[in-house]
Order: C-alpha cells, then structure tokens, then sequence
C-alpha cells in the first residue's frame, strides 16, 4: 500500500502523522484546484472553447533503452516521453475533454530492467513536421539512453500487426559457451518447456518453447577478468499470448539444462518487425510507412 | 575513503529489487560534477523513499545552490527501501549517491532534511549503510560532518547523539557559509582535526553542535540547565532568515524524475513564513516573518522551470497560498499565459476565509472541477478560537454554496482531533458541519450528487508553539473520540452516505509526540527501534507503534521517565524546554501569553494587517515582513511562431 504523502500530496490524499508543515494532519496541501482527480462525469461543465485541433500528420518512431535507463518501466518512459514533447514545443494533437492528452500511442514496450534498441510508437501532430528535423529535436530534450533512432511519417495502417516477433540478445556472464550451447539444444529439442511467472494474479504456468522461433549460443567477450566465461544467447521469439520474455527463456534453460548464470543476464531487444520464417529474423516494421512515402511524398505544408 | 562509483556493484543488484529506476540518478537537470576538481563535496539527503524525497523543494533548493558555486559539488542520496538495504548488506554495497554512485563516506558534509521526526530512524539505517559510525562522539576526520536541517531540526535534541550539528531556518546561504569554513579548514591542512572544524562552524552562531552543550537534569527528570562547554560556543543558536526571496529564485532547473513521485509539478513558492498565527502549526510559527516572492519574480520562474522541466502543471506553494498580496494577478496572469498550453495550476494550502471562488474558477478554465479542500481543523466556533483559526462555520458555508455553485461537487474538510481543551461535544460538531455543507451543496446545485469528506488526525504539540506547554490527547481518548464522531456520521440517516469518513487512530501521533518534544534521552529509544528493525516510520505499513513502545520500555525507566512523561504531561512556564537554546526568534514569554490566550478562547489577528504584537521574530532576527502589492502585471510573453492553422 502506498502511504499517504507529505504535505501537498498527490498520489493519495489522506491524512498523515508526521508533517511538521501544519501538523499531524498534513498532507492536505490538496489542489484547491488542480486537475488531477475526481469524476469528470458528474458537473455538467463543459470545456469552454473550440475543440482541439485535429490531427494532420502521424509519425512512428524508434526509441531504444540503453545503459541504465533499462530500469526505466513503461509508465516512466510514457511520462518522460510526454514532457519531452512538450519541452521540445511539439505540436501535439490532443483528446478532447477536461484533461486533454497528448495523442500517442505505444507498441509492445520491453519489460523493465531490459534494454533495447527497438521500440516503437506513433505520435500525432496538430501541425506538420519533417520527421527527421522532430527525431533531432526530441533527442535534445530527452535523457541520453533514451534515443529516438528512426522517424517516418506513417502513411498506413497497422505498425502494431507489424510487431509479430522480437529479436533478442542475452548476455550471460559467467557462463562457459560450451554450457550455455548445450542448454540451448536441450530446451530447442524439448516440445514444450513448462515455466512459470509471478504475475498480478498470481502464479502462472505457460509454455515457453512454443513461441521460441530461434536461439543459438555464441561465445561472448568476459567483461571482467576472473569472471569464468561469458556467453551470448540470441533469441527470436514470436510476440503470443501470454507473452514470452527473455526471461521465461532463461527459466526454460533452467528448466531443461539447469543453466543457472551467476549474475542476471544483461537483455537487449535488437528488433521487432514482421518475422521472416525462412531467415528466423526480422524485418523493419517501418519499411513500408518508407516505400509508401518515397512512392508518393506527402503534399507540403501549406 | 574511496570515492569510486560503486554501480557496477549495485547494478548487478537492481534486477531484484522493486522500482530500480529511482536508484540509477540520470534525472533531467540533475548534475555531476567532476570529484577532483571540487574541494567541498556534499552528500544530500531527504531520509525517506526517492518518489518522496525527490520532489522535496529544500533539498532541490540546496543542491541547486551548492552545484552553482566553483569547486563545491553536491550529490543527492535517498532511503533504500529494505528490499536494496538487504542485498546491500549482504554484498557489502554502502549507501551511495543517485548523481555518480559514489559512497556517502567519501563526502566532506552529509546534510540531510527533516520535514518530519519519522525520518530519524531512517538516518541511522543510511548512516549504517555508508559505513559511518551512528554516534557522532566516535566518529573520525575521515567521516563526513553530519548536519541535519528542515522543520524537525527546530528541536535536534532527540537526534543529538547522531548528528555533529544542526542548522535551524532558511538553507540557503547556511549552506554557502557552512562550505566555505569547511573549504578554509580543508585548505589549512585540518587544522585541530574534526573538533576544531565543529567549533569554527559552532563560533558562527548559526550552527548548532550538540556535542558542545552540556545537559543537567533536575532529580525529577526535568532539564536543569543546558551549558556550552567549549569557550566562544553561544549559550543559543540563531535561526537562518533568507530575506529576499527574489534573490534566490531557485530551483531554477527543477529535477524531472524518471520514476514517479508523489508531486509531478513545477513548484515555486511563492512566500515564505505565514503570520495567521495558528497556534498549533509548527511552519507558521518557526519561518516568520512573511516574505513574498514578487508577481514578476514568480512569472519569470514558473516561465523558466516549465521550459527546463516541461511538467504540465504548476503549484504555487507556500503555507497559505491565498494570502500573496497579489494572489488574484498571478492566477489570472498566469492562466492566461499558459491557456493554450494546457497547463493546469494548482494551490496548496489554502483558507477558507481568503478562498475566492474566482480565484478557483480562474485557476481551472478549462479544467475539471472535482474537489476543493479546505482545513477549519476545529468542529466548534469555540475550539476555532483556541487554535486561533479564524473562520467561522457561515464563512465556510458560503464560501461552499458558490463552489457548488460553480460547478463543483466535492468539498474536502480538515479537522484535528486532541486539541488543547478539547471536548467530545467539540469533535462530534464536525459531523454537524458536515451535514450543513452537503444541505447546502445540494440546495445550491439542486443535486443529490454533492460530497463532503472529513478527514482528521490526532494532534500533535509542536516545539516553538504556543502548545508547546500542551498535553497531547492520549491514544486512547484520541481513538474513543474519533469513533464517537464515526457512529455519528453514519447514523446520519439523511445525510450519513454523502459524508466521507478518513481517520487516523492516535498511535502514529504518540510517536511522533515524543520526538517532537523529546530530549537526548528519547535518542535511546530511537536507536533501540532502528536495531529492532524499525524504518520508514511514515509509511503505514512499515510503522509499528508496538516497536516505539517496546522499545521505550527497555530504555527511558533508566532516566526515570516513560513516554507520558514526554507527551500527555502539561508543562509549567518554569520548566526549561529541550529546545530553549535553539532560538527561532519567538519571545518565550509571548508564546507563553499566547498559550494563556489560547486557553481563554482570545484569538490574536495576523501582524500583515494590524500593529505588531511582538512575537519577537523580526527585532530578535533583524528582519521584517516584506509584501507587497507591487502593483505590476503578468503580461503576456512575446507570441511565438504566430500563424498556424
């Protein structure tokens, strides 16, 4: 349970002992008006004013999650996103209504604590941009690991149904490639690899084999001296329900191979795309908003 | 000590732990300056978890300040929660800064902000994590000065074992002082080691060094007198008074987290100090005297922030935010500058009686009107005039019936329970005004749909009050009281179901009593309780009252005083007070008239608008009230780009 705030509290706004701002009763810095909570349905206000301005352009972007920004969660990203639009004087379209949103909308976010270098989204204008002056722009206003790496204007439809299937990279240190290699044909030559995860409701047991398109061991470079080995899994898995992380994968060594690394293994997302079935790869997502652009440019702004 | 980064340590320990964003640093506008090329390096504290600690303005304030300055470095550190503090312990990773990781012991200075007693246990966890030793009489010229500062500090005495010494008032030009006796010591060599160093800062008289008084107790377990022992130390300690607020504009570049934190806004206080002269409240009474921010000052701060931060909301802070001079320009100033921009205001911590509905109206064009707060603290006109909380319940009432009028449809109330003279019939009036607020609410909007919630907590006296003196209401009649006033308002057949009913049971209140007023014998039970495990005492379900009581149990029957003896017990003018020597610049005798006052129901008017009534603070501080009206506006900024569609 979170505890109710100190004085000016937003998250919960009871009462709290232990403020010496007004006393035990603080926490009552409430917003005499500010709009963060509550019913909107029940006055029969409406927002003064035209409706907000229509969107005329979207574009998708690529994002990555570097270095320490990995622990970065999806929550936090959204929001780091937003004010960096609005640093950046990006103009947004908005939702209609009494607390008007930015209009964005997020793909298949990676899980907390992995990096990548492959994540996507799709914003909408109120007024048009170059896409890649935008890419520029948005990487001065947000936090170096946080890298927007590709911008197209989105002519189609569907960047979601495009993000069949990831490619993934999981650096094990401290495990010999000879161990990890023969882990990895343990678990491929499995059926199914029955793994479980905590999840809101509890525990959950799936298959984590199924959705395994590839995975193969490669001999890593040691970080540091004395650590043993390292080894590199590189892993395609096709994006299903439940989904399959990286980390069920690792379950699924340990279930079949008792392969236990020593120290959590550093996860990188390298794509996301449509899967290519012959090549057990991905394809950009993004290609075809490119080809449809190149094809038939956009009319210029007026 | 080594000052290396210990991440890669800690890296590989995030992975296990809850919400490891709030331990990686990297916020926006935070800084890393290089370690070699600074020669005082401050390690910051706010001694509770980063979603809270990180917002915190005093904090913000003073790394922003020490970071401007050439050669001066400051990095922030915060609570781990135990889910970090156990692996950190069992790989031997110390408590480290968020901005380069480095190790808190490798600092010069270890300052860190008390907002609230319940952050002492907290302390000692963070101390013990960074491998410096909790008593300050065995610590060493290798350890960092530990300082302690914010609201708490005003009575350091239960943390006086713990800290080298305490700073009481407005940081920032403390801080700036403090760095250059440091810098000037570092650069003679160390002169006469860390004892010499605590008497340089403690001769300046602003700086509080415990280990430099000595305490003499009655036989009956009262303070006899508190003495310096060292020669040149002041017999009191002078607060610290900041008097040109738009002088010191900070923070200029508010930190923008990654992880969430309880206030995602740009804040910017607005004044400082508040004479209401509300007797229970500690902040009104210790940051005297009024000083205001200017109209234009606070415009080119919240323009400024907003393009460093790019939040999409600002709070216009301060204790009773309605009461700027100027308070109808800024709101409206500023609504209408940021209209397109979808920024929402808010302000904090305002009166019922210098509420303006216009002003809210103002404040939420175009926003949704949920709910509004206001704190009588008192049920009955007669508990009102003890507090000296002057609203009375028509003022409230209609202020309430042009909210509902305008739209709004929830009104939050207030209330303290436990106050000096308090009776059950005062308590259960709550219930009544209550129900008058939602008659009103739905005579005014003509709909059942209107909500009030009451929300009450125990009292707390507060060192440098007029309740000073006061008994706190113990846990048990706080509880019964409360319950009584709970039957009542459910029992209300006609109104009962529109009344929102919070509460808090008086045991969290005991404890914070006793550290309020403590002495240094209450330190003993506070490292008694952080041994047994006790930590983050303002979260509901880490404080345990049964520990606190345990604890003091096995340690203050050797001083021959209890928990009562600190809390329930009336004191007498004669008794010398554990926080005499730290001088906030009240008159004791004026606060002893104003408690007599109190218990005779006289209120006082605030000193803005009447004659000075010689509390004392600006002749004994050298300051004075500054306010406004400036009579300037908030005009619109240049138009940018122009045009558009």
């Amino acid at each position: 349970m979170r505890r109710p705030p100190l004085c000016g509290g937003a998250l919960d706004r009871t009462t709290r002992a232990g403020d010496s701002r007004c006393g035990p009763h603080c926490a009552r810095a409430d917003d005499l008006a500010g709009p963060t909570q509550g019913d909107v349905t029940l006055g029969k206000r409406q927002p003064e004013g035209p409706p907000p301005a229509p969107a005329v352009q979207r574009i998708r972007l690529r994002y990555t999650k570097r270095g320490r920004l990995r622990f970065t969660s999806h929550r936090d990203f959204q929001r780091a996103f937003e004010r960096a639009l609005r640093r950046a004087e990006v103009p947004m379209a908005y939702s209609a209504g009494f607390t008007p949103h930015p209009k964005v909308s997020y793909a298949n976010a990676a899980p907390t604590g992995t990096g990548s270098e492959a994540e996507y989204l799709e914003i909408q204008l109120a007024e048009r941009r170059d896409p890649e002056q935008l890419r520029t722009l948005l990487n001065t206003s947000l936090p170096d690991g946080l890298d927007v790496t590709d911008a197209v204007e989105a002519t189609t439809s569907g960047l979601a149904d495009r993000l069949q299937a990831s490619v993934w990279e999981l650096r094990l240190d401290g495990v010999e490639h000879a161990a990890a290699e023969h882990a990895v044909a343990a678990f491929l030559a499995a059926e199914t690899v029955e793994v479980q995860r905590r999840t809101k409701n509890g525990l959950r047991s799936f298959d984590a084999r199924g959705a395994v398109v590839g995975l193969e061991a490669l001999p890593g470079q040691a970080d540091r001296p004395g650590n043993g080995g390292c080894a590199i899994l590189r892993l395609v898995v096709r994006h299903v329900t439940p989904a399959v992380r990286p980390d069920d994968v690792l379950s699924g060594l340990r279930a079949t191979a008792d392969l236990a690394p020593p120290v959590p293994a550093a996860v990188t997302r390298l794509a996301q795309g449509l899967l290519d079935e012959e090549s057990d790869t991905v394809t950009d997502p993004l290609a075809p908003d490119r080809e449809a652009v190149q094809a038939a440019p956009p009319t210029a702004p007026e | 000590m080594s000052a290396e980064s210990v991440f890669p340590q800690l890296e590989a320990l995030l992975p296990h732990v809850q919400k490891p964003i709030q331990y990686v640093g990297g916020e926006l506008n935070s800084t890393v300056k290089k370690w070699d090329e600074c020669d005082v390096r401050w390690a910051l504290m706010y001694p509770d978890a980063y979603e809270v600690g990180l917002p915190n303005q005093g904090v913000m304030i003073l790394y922003e300040v020490l970071n401007e300055r050439e050669g001066v470095l400051a990095e922030r550190t915060y609570s781990v929660w135990p889910d970090l503090e156990e692996l950190m312990r069992e790989h031997d990773v110390p408590q480290f800064t968020v901005d380069s990781h480095r190790p808190v012991s490798a600092f010069d200075v270890f300052g860190l902000s008390f907002s609230t007693e319940l952050g002492y246990t907290n302390m000692l966890t963070a101390l013990d994590l960074a491998g410096i030793p909790l008593e300050a009489a065995r610590r060493t010229e290798d350890h960092p000065v530990v300082v302690a500062g914010g609201h708490a500090a005003f009575n350091p005495e239960p943390i006086a074992d713990f800290i080298d010494c305490a700073v009481i008032g407005d940081g920032e030009q403390a801080v700036l002082e403090i760095t250059e006796i440091v810098r000037g010591w570092k650069a003679e060599g160390r002169p006469g080691g860390r004892e010499e160093l605590l008497l340089r800062l403690a001769r300046t008289g602003g700086v509080y060094v415990p280990g430099f008084y000595d305490v003499e107790y009655l036989p009956d377990g009262r303070i006899g007198r508190v003495v310096p022992n060292r020669s040149g130390v002041p017999w009191r300690v002078s607060k610290h008074t900041v008097m040109d607020l738009d002088e010191w504009p900070y923070p200029k570049q508010p930190l923008v987290p990654l992880a969430e934190t309880v206030h995602e806004r740009m804040s910017v206080e607005i004044f400082r100090g508040c004479t209401r002269g509300c007797r229970f409240c500690q902040a009104g009474m210790i940051t005297r005297p009024v000083r205001e921010r200017s109209i234009t000052g606070i415009g080119e701060m919240v323009e400024k922030g907003l393009k460093a931060t790019g939040f999409e909301e600002v709070g216009l802070l301060s204790l009773s935010s309605a009461d700027h001079t100027e308070i109808g320009d800024i709101a409206k100033g500023l609504a209408d500058r940021y209209e397109e921009d979808k920024i929402g205001l808010s302000l904090p911590s305002t009166r019922v009686d210098a509420f303006n509905i216009d002003l809210a109206n103002e404040l939420t064009r175009n926003g949704r009107r949920s709910g509004l707060t206001f704190a009588p603290e008192g049920g009955s006109e007669r508990i009102r005039k003890v507090i000296n909380k002057m609203v009375s319940e028509e003022d409230l009432i209609r202020t309430v019936a042009t909210a509902y009028g305008n739209g709004w449809r929830q009104v939050k109330l207030y209330f303290m329970c436990g106050l000096p003279t308090e009776t059950d019939e005062d308590v259960l009036q709550i219930g009544d005004m209550a129900v008058n607020v939602i008659a009103k609410g739905r005579e005014v909007s003509r709909s059942n749909d209107i909500r009030c919630t009451v929300s009450i907590g125990g009292f707390v006296p507060k060192p440098h009050t007029p309740f000073q003196w006061a008994p706190q209401l113990s846990v048990e009649e706080t509880d019964a009281r409360l319950e009584k006033l709970r039957d009542k308002i459910r029992g209300d057949k006609k109104y009962g179901r529109s009344i929102g009913f919070r509460y808090h049971d008086g045991k969290p209140g005991i404890v914070e009593g006793l550290l309020s007023r403590g002495d240094r014998r209450v330190g003993a039970v506070i490292r008694a309780v952080y041994e047994d495990g006790g930590r983050f005492d303002g979260w509901r379900e880490h404080f345990s009252y049964e520990r606190w009581m345990r604890c003091a149990e096995k340690t203050l029957p050797d001083f021959g005083v209890d928990v009562d003896w600190y809390t329930t017990r009336e004191r007498t003018y004669e008794e010398v007070l554990p926080w005499d020597h730290l001088d906030s610049g009240l008159d004791k005798d004026w606060l002893w008239e104003d408690w007599q006052d109190a218990l005779d129901e006289t209120e006082v008017e605030d000193c803005r608008w009447t004659p000075c009534f010689d509390c004392g603070v600006c002749p004994q501080m050298d300051t004075s009230i500054q306010i406004g009206p400036t009579g300037k506006k908030l005009l619109p900024l240049t138009v940018v780009g122009g045009g558009g569609n």
